[in-house]
């Protein structure tokens, strides 16, 4: 009747899983209670939950890509006080069984639920509105494409109450995640997780690459798009490109799990290292389809911030489509040590290389557009300003990794650890932050606190460094990766700094939230009237905060790059409200939540092999998807009388 | 650039440039978005060939592809698919002319036709199984079984979209966005046509080890 599933599953004899389990039970039971005691519960539905509106569906992704953010941070926690301890002859308090789970879990979580949710949220907040147009292509599509990656995520949260994670790394390298090496359900939590979330993101990179293809603004030619909406142009082409991929990937994994197949099996013919090829050839795309935005985020903030037009634009594109191309063509560096042949080798090494050329262009445009620009120092400068000084650093180890001699020595190692936090950390991350400080009084319409934010950078600034730069001398002497303990004593001193570096960036999150907290207290304070705190250049500032459902309520004539700069330079800001027209704004859809509930309650009965569940399951998934096809009534109308009486209520 | 050489003229859409023309129609959108759709399809496709050209000669000591294949049984197969294809053409001229009765005709012929590949290729995976080349004797059958069979399960539920676009018609009429639809589908229908003549070729023609 339940498959696999019985009590053995929760951790009763396990006291860190279970204890947390109970404690994220409890807060979740309790946010349930006082939002429902609060009488919220219609209010959240009707706003929230089934809203269409990619501006809503930006926030709940970045909010979901903060909660995650704690989860996967905690775990970085254990794993950097386990090495603090576990030096000599000492175990630490971590069982390896349950140590691998965890670092698992953190590369899992970072990539998929924290680093795309976030990325993908301010793509889903900001690529529309400085388009200026209404929405995306597909509104109803991007709500199941939220739900779809909250569904994964949540999968994998269960694991943690129910049964167990992936002992195998975070990308489950076969033979070893292979039904005869990990008999237990953590694999199969992990792949279809990641299947459903994968789903939505394929369907995210669909309606972006739509929405920046054939949405834009009357005059907004492709050289005049903002340079956020080229780097989410890329990085949702590679979405379509590789998520693929790893669908297919993980589909051959799961027959091998499930029905016996042999893909990636020792035996039968099968070929574990085509695995490892296939998941790479989505995996280093990804690495761009997260750092590319970013690099969006970048641009913008050293523009707006040094109140000059981005130096370089063109080049900046080109390097940003370049950056895309290539891609695709250097997944081998990931495994030099498969043995391909010096040729082989020398071909991805060198492709390798090349990749530093445009990012090495679009590092001296920053510069370029830093140089007699009038400097704000405000926090989202800092975190570009701080990633410029990392991110160079990352990607400097990143070329010495690029050269298969030095790649035998240093593969898998904690000098490869220390590589991939820095570009993903001092890039995606920094990027991140750097975007959620300067959007975030367009989302709410009021200020973040800006001291907290600069103590928050500088947190994670030092948290960083002195965290990840013992990583790399670790590694050159020798010590590798994922680590339950190690003999060498003489390496505890470098892992105990480490330890300080994650303490101190345990205090930038909590700094993060403080700002958000004491911003929201003081909102009525430190709201924003003008909907351009920043003296902004690009169309996403030229309307109020927060902007109407409907964003624009006369679509904007572009006339060059920096729209909105040149709009109040040339004082067209009065004249530019041409008459009224109707205009059409969808409709909520419960289909997206609808479809989320049972692709998770599916997925839960898929890894414990309740086969009855996951049957009903797929059929609610058939019904509520075609049943949506009979919604026709999908947009409502607003009259130009009533936006202009919308918009009179507004500006007073 | 200065402000003035960038003024749209009213009513003179020929000068301005295509990009610069402002959102695009919900048609062009639609479609677009389904194009890339099927891309991505076609992507998934091709790590599954991949998959299979890797393992395609490793058989464990099983049968291999030129024992098991029954090629003039695959061109039958092949001739109901792309047949359908050809009906399925044919429907979507009788949807242009609104013609309720030729298209539900057509959307019949696509439908029996494709559920003819369906059944034969069904009565080949099950006559293979028989023979004890289950898709778990090698590498080489689970690459096959799952490149072939995903190329089933897309036909598969391509069938039952036609059954409810079918219904679709019959409930809501010709509406534009019911014909936006039918125009995915008939897309969709296509581009299995484009990925069974990929697998026709590179799994039945080449098998030769």
């Amino acid at each position: 009747m339940l498959g696999k599933l019985n009590w053995d599953a929760i951790p009763f004899d396990q006291p860190i899983p279970f204890a947390a389990s109970l404690v994220v039970l409890v807060v979740l039971g309790a946010v349930a209670a006082f939002t429902f005691w609060k009488g919220w519960w219609p209010y959240l539905w009707r706003e929230w939950v089934t809203s269409v509106d990619h501006k809503r569906l930006g926030v709940m992704y970045a909010l979901l890509a903060l909660v995650m953010l704690v989860r996967g941070f905690i775990d970085a926690l254990m794993m950097r006080s386990q090495q603090a301890l576990a030096a000599g002859g000492a175990q630490g308090y971590l069982p390896p069984e349950h140590y691998d789970q965890i670092f698992s879990a953190h590369g899992t979580i970072m990539i998929f639920f924290v680093g795309m949710p976030f990325v993908i949220g301010l793509m889903n907040f900001v690529v529309p509105l400085q388009l200026g147009v209404r929405d995306v292509a597909f509104p109803v599509l991007n709500s199941v494409s939220f739900w779809l990656t909250a569904s994964g995520a949540l999968l994998v949260n269960v694991s943690l109450f129910v049964g167990e994670f992936a002992h195998t790394g975070w990308l489950v390298y076969p033979p070893l995640s292979e039904i005869a090496y990990s008999p237990g359900v953590g694999v199969d939590y992990y792949l279809w997780a990641l299947q459903i979330s994968g789903a939505g993101s394929l369907m995210t990179g669909i309606n972006f690459t739509t929405t920046i293809l054939k949405l834009r603004a009357p005059g907004m030619g492709y050289s005049r798009m903002p340079i956020f909406c080229w780097t989410a142009l890329s990085s949702n082409l590679l979405i379509v490109a590789a998520f693929p991929i790893l669908t297919a990937t993980f589909a051959m994994l799961l027959l091998d799990r499930y029905l016996g197949f042999h893909f990636f099996t020792n035996d039968g013919g099968g070929n574990p290292m085509m695995y490892v090829n296939l998941i790479w050839a989505w995996g280093h795309p990804e690495v761009y389809i997260l750092v590319l935005p970013a690099f969006g985020v970048f641009s913008e903030v050293i523009a707006t911030f040094s109140s000059k037009p981005l130096f370089g634009y063109r080049s900046m594109a080109a390097a940003t489509l370049g950056i895309c191309m290539l891609s695709f063509m250097v997944w081998l560096h990931h495994f030099f040590t498969m043995g391909a042949g010096a040729d082989v080798n020398a071909f991805f090494g060198v492709m390798t290389m090349i990749i530093a050329v445009p990012t090495g262009v679009k590092v001296f445009n920053w510069l370029f557009t830093l140089y007699g620009g009038r400097v704000r120092f405000a926090p989202p400068l800092l975190w570009t300003l701080g990633f410029m000084c990392t991110f160079v650093i990352g990607g400097m180890t990143g070329v010495l990794l690029a050269i298969p001699p030095a790649d035998f020595v240093l593969h898998n190692s904690l000098f490869l650890v220390a590589h991939f936090h820095n570009v993903i950390i001092g890039g995606v991350l920094f990027g991140a932050f750097a975007g959620y400080m300067y959007w975030f009084p367009k989302a709410f319409g009021f200020t973040l606190h800006e001291g907290l934010g600069k103590a928050t950078f500088w947190c994670w600034l030092v948290g960083f460094y002195l965290a990840f730069m013992p990583l790399y001398a670790l590694g050159l002497m020798g010590a590798t990766r994922r680590m339950q303990h190690y003999a060498e004593t003489e390496w505890r001193p470098m892992m105990l700094v480490a330890m300080a570096g994650a303490l101190v960036i345990l205090a930038g999150i909590a700094l993060l939230v403080l700002q958000l907290f004491v911003s929201i207290r003081d909102r009525a304070k430190r709201r924003d009237t003008t909907g351009d705190p920043w003296n902004g250049r690009t169309l996403e500032w030229s309307i109020p905060s927060p902007p109407p459902p409907w964003n624009f309520s006369v679509l904007p004539q572009v006339q060059g790059v920096d729209a909105y700069w040149n709009m109040k330079q040339a004082g067209q800001l009065a004249a530019r409200q041409a008459p009224y027209e109707t205009i059409h704004v969808p409709r909520n859809s419960a289909v997206g939540v609808a479809l989320a509930f049972f692709t998770s309650i599916g997925g839960f009965a898929l890894v414990w092999h309740i086969w009855w569940l996951a049957i009903v399951c797929f059929v609610g998934l058939l019904v509520a998807a075609l049943s949506h096809g009979w919604i026709i009534d999908r947009e409502m109308a607003i009259s130009p009388e009533q936006l202009a009486a919308l918009d009179r209520e507004r500006s007073t | 650039m200065s402000l003035a050489e960038n003024v749209r003229a009213p009513g003179n859409e020929g000068e301005v440039p295509f990009s610069q023309r402002g959102p695009a129609p919900i048609e062009t959108v639609a479609s677009f978005g389904f194009w890339l759709f099927l891309l991505s399809d076609v992507v998934m496709f091709s790590g599954l060939f991949a998959a299979y050209s890797v393992l395609a000669d490793r058989t464990a000591g099983g049968p291999d592809g030129l024992r098991l294949f029954d090629r003039s049984y695959v061109l039958l197969e092949t001739a109901c698919l792309l047949f359908s294809s050809f009906t399925c053409g044919l429907c979507t001229l009788a949807i242009e002319r609104r013609s309720v009765a030729a298209t539900y005709f057509w959307a019949l012929i696509t439908f029996i036709l494709g559920a003819a590949f369906l059944g034969l290729e069904l009565s080949e995976f099950l006559r293979m199984i028989g023979e004890g080349a289950s898709p778990t004797r090698s590498a080489f059958l689970s690459a096959f079984f799952t490149l072939v069979g995903t190329h089933g399960l897309h036909v598969t539920l391509g069938l039952v979209w036609l059954m409810a676009m079918m219904a679709q018609v019959a409930t809501l009429g010709f509406l534009p966005i019911v014909v936006r639809r039918l125009f995915c589908f008939t897309l969709f229908w296509h581009a299995l046509d484009i990925v069974w003549i990929g697998v026709f070729t590179i799994v039945y023609l080449g098998a030769r080890w």
